[in-house]
């Protein structure tokens, strides 16, 4: 898609992770995407906003391809291209599980399993076949340091995920998407089950995590992604309105529809 | 004055209908009494007759002619090798089947073809299976009126019950935990493998000892298949005897089991034989009510560390 002008300054120097082209996308005959494009920047945090329905989880979902798990979903033209090496990830020769061991996910409601923290935090690494307990270790512990959590949880590792609060089971969630060392995280709206607080933790973790990894995040909170997030892509119904660095979309939009949605006169 | 008379007005028509909350339970209560009455009367009726004659000699003694010497040995030896070669078939079986109807099978026709007929042949005669076996274990397979083709009627017949259960159990699971591991990474049998049968396995084992415990009670389908009635030797066991038996000869031996048991002292006209029957119902009653209890406490024992 076209870059729009004013964008240069937040691009310059950043790096294509991967780019959304004309994709659509259908939930049986009800076309849920329709001719999407936008970039995806490397080390950067890419919010995707708008109102209930408008397919930001969609697209979001497209990313690992969770849509494969359910029958009736298709993916109808366009792509994902992933950089440096220019796989699409739609592509049907693509495996989704390689896809997916490249492109991890944190939800919307916390989801740890029901085994041990050090048990969450080591199944990405041991479906990816890692046995050897030391080094198992040594990478549960570098992935919960850096999702914010050691400090909490290093005396307990044995105990249950569900026994932790709902702000530290998210945060071992993205322990868990962190340990496998993923290209990009998926957020999908990770702190709308979290009070303030929690929030504010993960919030903090997440423009941290920056440095290691990009990240693509779905929020229902148009503040949050004015804090947190370097570009602002703005969806409705199915279509992408406007993608541009943040504080451009929040402060001087080009179009009139996100202008109306960003300073709540609609949605 | 008037919002007095309003509350007044409130509480009658509250009172009023709560009548019928008092109705309803009342009538609640009766009707559990119908069920669990009637079992208790058939069970201490059963218990006062029989458990006098609960000596250890009864467990360890062969059928006889005479009812104070007859003992149910050959029929709980039988009933546990039987329920022994159902659950080792029935198990693997219908959790494979369940799991595949989950987790693998395609969504279509076919599929739902596969999934009316599992409920259908969940509610089958007992007997029809029995025909079903005597004409494929018994004689086109060869197994004769053995406790291998028994133990096949049976898993035949509480396939259904485990299929539905292990169904039930995996669909309990939420979607978030499925999706979790599916985003981790995982194909679908590591899905499987790591959280879907861990955290079904409460559930699957519930439904297998309920469908065990049905079977442990069926006499039509091995009656049908030719269980002996009267059965005064047990099968051989692994290694013993001269020369030895091999490991797997007691599978193919003729048996009884203890309903058959039940049902051959029934039809006798002595007294004696009645109080025989009455023990040997209490006996496989306990055995029922023994493996409800097991699935109980191992369901609670599974679901400790189970929260989602």
């Amino acid at each position: 898609m076209q870059i729009q002008t004013g964008l240069d300054a937040g691009v310059e120097g950043a790096l294509l992770k991967a780019e959304v082209r004309d994709l659509d996308f259908y939930y049986g005959a009800f076309h849920a995407l329709k001719r999407v494009s936008m970039p995806i920047y490397d080390h950067k945090v890419t919010a995707l906003i708008g109102p209930s329905g408008c397919g930001k989880s969609t697209l979001l979902r497209c990313f690992n391809r969770m849509h494969d798990l359910y029958p009736g979903n298709r993916y109808a033209g366009g792509g994902i291209v992933f950089h440096p090496d220019n796989t699409n990830l739609l592509a049907p020769d693509v495996d989704p599980i390689e896809v997916r061991m490249r492109i991890s996910m944190v939800f919307q409601k916390p989801n740890p399993f029901p085994k041990s923290i050090y048990e969450n935090v080591a199944y990405s690494l041991r479906v990816r076949g890692m046995r050897n307990k030391s080094e198992l270790d040594d990478r549960v512990e570098l992935a919960l340091k850096g999702a914010a959590l050691w400090n909490e949880v290093s005396n307990r590792l044995q105990e249950l995920g569900a026994n932790l609060s709902g702000g530290q089971q998210q945060r071992l969630c993205i322990a868990r998407a962190l340990a496998s060392d993923p290209e990009i995280i998926l957020f999908d709206e990770p702190t709308s089950a979290l009070d303030p607080i929690a929030t504010a933790s993960i919030e903090e973790l997440v423009t941290e995590l920056k440095e290691k990894v990009t990240i693509l995040i779905v929020t229902h909170n148009m503040q949050q992604a004015a804090r947190i997030s370097d570009f602002t892509a703005y969806m409705y119904l199915g279509e992408m309105v406007e993608f541009g660095v943040t504080d451009q979309i929040f402060i001087k939009p080009q179009k009139k529809a996100t202008e109306d949605y960003i300073t709540g006169r609609f949605g | 004055m008037l919002q007095a008379t309003d509350l007044n007005a409130i509480r009658a028509i509250i009172t009023r209908a709560k009548r019928w909350d008092l109705f309803f339970s009342i009538l609640g209560v009766l009707s559990l009494m119908v069920g669990v009455l009637t079992f208790t009367v058939l069970f201490v009726d059963m218990a006062i007759q029989g458990v006098p004659r609960l000596t250890l000699d009864f467990f360890t003694s062969f059928p006889s002619r005479r009812a104070a010497n007859a003992g149910i040995l050959s029929a709980w030896v039988g009933t546990v090798l039987v329920m022994l070669v159902t659950a080792l078939s029935a198990v693997p079986l219908g959790v494979a089947a369940g799991v595949y109807l989950e987790e693998y099978a395609p969504k279509n026709w076919m599929t739902d073809i596969i999934e009316i007929n599992i409920s259908n042949l969940a509610g089958i005669p007992s007997i029809v299976y029995g025909l079903l076996a005597l004409g494929l274990f018994v004689y086109y397979f060869g197994f004769g009126q053995s406790i291998l083709s028994a133990g096949l009627t049976l898993a035949l017949l509480i396939l259904p019950v485990i299929i539905v259960a292990t169904r039930e159990s995996i669909r309990a699971i939420p979607q978030s935990i499925h999706e979790g591991s599916y985003a981790c990474g995982a194909t679908t049998w590591q899905t499987v493998s790591d959280h879907i049968l861990p955290y079904s396995s409460a559930g699957i084992l519930t439904g297998v000892i309920i469908g065990m415990a049905r079977a442990i009670g069926e006499t039509a389908p091995i009656i049908t298949i030719g269980a002996l009635t009267f059965i005064a030797f047990l099968p051989n066991a692994p290694f013993a005897g001269d020369p030895p038996a091999g490991l797997f000869d007691w599978i193919l031996a003729p048996f009884t089991v203890m309903p058959i048991q039940m049902f051959n002292w029934t039809s006798r006209p002595e007294a004696e034989f009645q109080i025989n029957a009455a023990a040997a119902g209490f006996v496989l009653v306990f055995m029922t009510l023994a493996m409800n209890g097991l699935a109980i406490y191992l369901r609670y024992q599974l679901r400790k560390n189970i929260k989602w």
